[in-house]
This record gives C-alpha cells, sequence and structure tokens, in this order.
C-alpha cells in the first residue's frame, strides 16, 4: 500500500531572472512550474508587430477592450482604458476590433 | 491468491503479474486489455472489485487513453501502474514520451507481442524495440519468476529520485505470458517494506501549493536541457537497477544484473539473446560444452539504459559474436540488438566479430537445432579466422 504524496518544499516565489543560463541540473523535473500566478513574470510580447494606441477622449469606458484581451494588457484607471501592458500584449488587435467607439486603432510597431 | 506460498507455485505469467500488482498496491490503474496481456488487467480488475486492493481502476477505452490517464494520475500525485501489448503499446506512443519527459514513475508491464501486419497476435520484440527511444527504462525477463521480480523491481527503479523515470518491464507474449510455469511469491509485507511509501514530485492535486505540469517551453525555450536531463538520469539509472536488484537478491535470495552472462568467461563463441529464448539457448550451450566446443551466451535484462561498457567487458575476449533479435530494423545493418552489440564493441581490441541473427518474428518457433545452427556459424567463422559477411541471418525462416 502506497501513501500519497507529500508535498516538496516550494518557494513562493520562482526565481527565474537567470533562467537563460540555466543548464540541464538546474531545471525542474519534467519541467513543471513550481508555483502558481508566474506567468505575469514572462514577457510574452515579443513577438507583437501591430501596436494598440489609445485615444482617451474617445473612450467611454465601457470596458470591453478588457475583458476581451486575451492576454489581461488593458491597463484601467478611473474606469477608463488609459493603457497597454507592453510586456504582454501580443498585439492581436481584439481590442481594436471590439471597441464600440473606436477609440482604439493598430498601428504598425517600428523597432530598432 | 491473496495468501502466500513458501514454495513454488503453478502460474501463467500474467498471474505472477497480477499479483505483483496486488503486492505493490498502487493508487492508480489505467489499463485497456488487449491479447496477450488481457489476464493482468481482467484479473486486477478481479481484485479491485473482490476489495483486495485500494487501487482506483480506471477502465478507459484505449490504450491512448490509459497512458493519458496514467500520465495524469502519476502528474496529481499517485503510484500508477498499467500494462499493455503490440498494438496497444503501439496506441500510447506519443504519451510515452511525455510520460518520460514528465519524468513520471508509471510502471507499466508489456507482454511482447508482434506489430501488425499482418496481423498476428503471437510474440516477437517489435512492440517494445520501437519504443526504445522513448525515454522509458526497459527491462527484460525471461521466465514467470522474472516477470514477477522485474514488476516489484520496477516501482523502486522508477521512483528512485536519481532516476524518477517511467519503467516497462516485458516477458514474451505467449511463451511466458499464457504458459504455465514456477514462481516464489513473496510474503505482502515484504513486498511492502521493499516497495516503501510513494512521494510524489510536484504533485497537482497538492492544492495548497498549486503547479504547472507540461507547460509549453517556449519559443526558444529549454526542451534540449530537459533532454540532457533525461539521458543524466539514464545514466545515473546504472547504478540504481543494480542497488535495487542487490536490494532484491537479500530478500530473495535471487540474483540480477544489468545483463546476465552464462558460460561466457573462457568462451570463444557467444550468442546474445532477450526473453524466453535465453533459456533454450542455455540448454543448447550445454550441449556444445559437453562436445567441448567453447560456447557461451549472454541475456540482456536492461535494454534502455543499454549497458554498452557491460557488454564490452563481458564479450571483448569472444571472437565472434551471435547477436540474436526477435524485432527487425527494416533497412538497417541488423536488428536493433545487434546494432547496440556491435556499436559497444566497436573500441574493443582486439574487435569481436559481431554477427547479426533474426529469429522468431510472428511467433515462429525457434527450436534448439535453430540455436544450434547459429551456433555453427559462429564457430566455422571462428575456426576459419576470417570476417564473415555481416548480412542477416535469418532462424527457421521458409526458403525460397
Amino acid at each position: 500500500m502506497s501513501s500519497r504524496g507529500e508535498a516538496a518544499e516550494r518557494p513562493g516565489r520562482w526565481d527565474v531572472d537567470d533562467v537563460q543560463t540555466w543548464g540541464p541540473d538546474k531545471h525542474q523535473l519534467g519541467a513543471t512550474i513550481p508555483c502558481a500566478g508566474n506567468s505575469e513574470e514572462v514577457e510574452t510580447g515579443g513577438w507583437r508587430s501591430q501596436l494598440p494606441v489609445i485615444d482617451q477622449a474617445k473612450c467611454s469606458g465601457c470596458m470591453l477592450c478588457y475583458f476581451y484581451c486575451p492576454d489581461a494588457s488593458i491597463i484601467i484607471a478611473d474606469g477608463k482604458a488609459v493603457g497597454i501592458d507592453m510586456k504582454h500584449c501580443k498585439g492581436c488587435g481584439i481590442c481594436a476590433k471590439e471597441c464600440p467607439d473606436r477609440a482604439i486603432v493598430m498601428t504598425t510597431e517600428e523597432k530598432d | 491468491m491473496a495468501e502466500t506460498h513458501a514454495g513454488p507455485i503453478a502460474v501463467t505469467g500474467n498471474e505472477a503479474v497480477a499479483e505483483a500488482m496486488r503486492q505493490i498496491n498502487p493508487d492508480v490503474v489505467c489499463a485497456y486489455p488487449i491479447t496477450p496481456q488481457t489476464e493482468v488487467v481482467q484479473l486486477y480488475a478481479q481484485m479491485v472489485a473482490d476489495g483486495a486492493v485500494d487501487t482506483e481502476f480506471v477502465t478507459v477505452e484505449s490504450e491512448h487513453s490509459a497512458m493519458s490517464a496514467a500520465i495524469g494520475a502519476a502528474a496529481g500525485g499517485a503510484r500508477t501502474m498499467t500494462a499493455t501489448s503490440s498494438q496497444g503499446f503501439a496506441l500510447m506512443w506519443e504519451l510515452l514520451y511525455v510520460a518520460a519527459s514528465y519524468r513520471l514513475p508509471i510502471v507499466m508491464t508489456t507482454v511482447n507481442r508482434a506489430l501488425s501486419g499482418p496481423i498476428n497476435i503471437h510474440c516477437d520484440h517489435s512492440d517494445t524495440m520501437g519504443g526504445r527511444d522513448s525515454g522509458w527504462l526497459q527491462i527484460y525477463g525471461e521466465n514467470h519468476q522474472q516477470a514477477y521480480d522485474n514488476c516489484l523491481q520496477s516501482v523502486r527503479i522508477a521512483e528512485h529520485m536519481d532516476v524518477r523515470t517511467p519503467v516497462m518491464h516485458m516477458y514474451d507474449g505467449y511463451v511466458i505470458s499464457g504458459a504455465i510455469g514456477p514462481l516464489v511469491i513473496l510474503q505482502d509485507e515484504k513486498v511492502r517494506d521493499f516497495i516503501g511509501p510513494f512521494k510524489a514530485i510536484n504533485p497537482m492535486l497538492d492544492v495548497e501549493h498549486p503547479v504547472t505540469v507540461g507547460p509549453f517551453d517556449g519559443l526558444h525555450g529549454w526542451y534540449f536541457e530537459h533532454k540532457v536531463a533525461q539521458n543524466r538520469a539514464m545514466d545515473r539509472s546504472f547504478k540504481v537497477i543494480q542497488d535495487v536488484a542487490d536490494e532484491f537478491a537479500e530478500i530473495t535470495g535471487r540474483h540480477y544484473g544489468l545483463l546476465e552472462p552464462y558460460r561466457l568467461d573462457d568462451a570463444e563463441i557467444a550468442i546474445v539473446v532477450i526473453g524466453s529464448t535465453a533459456g533454450t539457448t542455455r540448454m543448447v550451450v550445454d550441449k556444445l560444452r559437453a562436445r567441448g566446443v567453447k560456447a557461451g551466451m549472454v541475456r540482456v535484462r536492461v535494454f534502455r539504459p543499454f549497458p554498452h561498457e557491460a557488454y564490452a567487458k563481458a564479450l571483448e575476449h569472444v571472437k565472434v559474436v551471435g547477436v540474436m533479435d526477435r524485432a527487425d530494423s527494416f533497412g538497417a545493418q541488423g536488428g536493433p540488438l545487434f546494432l547496440e552489440i556491435r556499436a559497444a564493441l566497436y573500441d574493443s581490441d582486439p574487435r569481436p566479430q559481431v554477427l547479426p541473427f533474426v529469429y522468431g518474428l510472428g511467433g515462429r518457433d525457434i527450436f534448439p537445432d535453430n540455436i544450434e545452427q547459429a551456433f555453427a556459424v559462429l564457430e566455422e567463422t571462428a575456426r576459419s579466422g576470417k570476417r564473415a559477411t555481416s548480412e542477416r541471418r535469418y532462424l527457421n525462416l521458409r526458403k525460397d
């Protein structure tokens, strides 16, 4: 008869700041992510080519952009869209498509 | 079969393994029946129904689902087992790699059977030989006792923190799985002590410590590093397999190694063979020895990881080695075992000749005469002192 597994000691935060330098033995067994809530720390905006730009004068504060955004990248302040989380926005354009006030337009992002 | 017996009892190979599973009493078994493995899961399902074990038995709709469910259960934190054969093994294919790369210590009994086609239900090793690069450890047994013993040892090996990799153990379909043979069963408590409690690593069901299992590796992630980590676990497993075998010997008196040489010390010719045919080969070796022929044999126990250094050491003094494959690698220089043995001996000086033999495909009978024919080829090659061609020799093949 086997007993149920015990929890291994795990940190509240997974320090992956230098993950680019990790060799085979430093990784978690089987590539498991050992704690929750850290997807926020991973940059997923690197492949963006289209950039949403908000015209705050047109924003009525319906927040549809916020609800539709698949990457939770719309920054809201005082009930209005005031900015984009550039670390996570992939430039998909759903916010611009859904905005009934046409307050968001997609522009081509130029990178150095 | 819940009671324990002091002496050997007569069982089928499948009964031997079902009994081992009862004693292991895993948290979860996810399995689907397939000839010739069916009896294992049928007997085990009965044990579950009878309350003889605490196992959650997941009756899935296919082997793809069996391995998927096993992965889920093991990732959840359960000691998990399954069993299959042939087409079922093939249907598990993509999940075999997933189980290994997630480093889940699942133990799977695989009863060797030919892969279609033509459709064939009899023994050869083409099923598990095809899975040799899936990242699982592979341990082959010869007889009923070894099927039982390997099943118990596989749990310890898979769960060892230097390994943490799934293990499949094999025995020959019908020849062992369905035929009656002798088995000495350990007492339940001895098995329990030997197996020990299961310690899950990062279990998903530990809701106080949420984890993500199987995340996407990113666009330029660490797949390469994880593959190397798997291979390092393979390297470390040689010692673990031997340590577990030695500990097992202390309680049973039955000794196992990575490979099993027989009358090899002064042998000039030798055969390397996997599975139940080792028994027949041993008999032929004895017969040739009685005639003064310096014949020997090695039975393969561990195929993954492949203990190439141990084979080089065991065989380097032999003049001609014959490798008997019960599976072929179409278009390759020879069968999978031949390729391993030949590569293992490449650095030996002098380098033994290594000749490929293929036998027993689709359950074709292998008689002592056939093995004598193979030894005759080795003997003639050794006597001539010349290099023989390395094309396949087929044993008991109907001629054109």
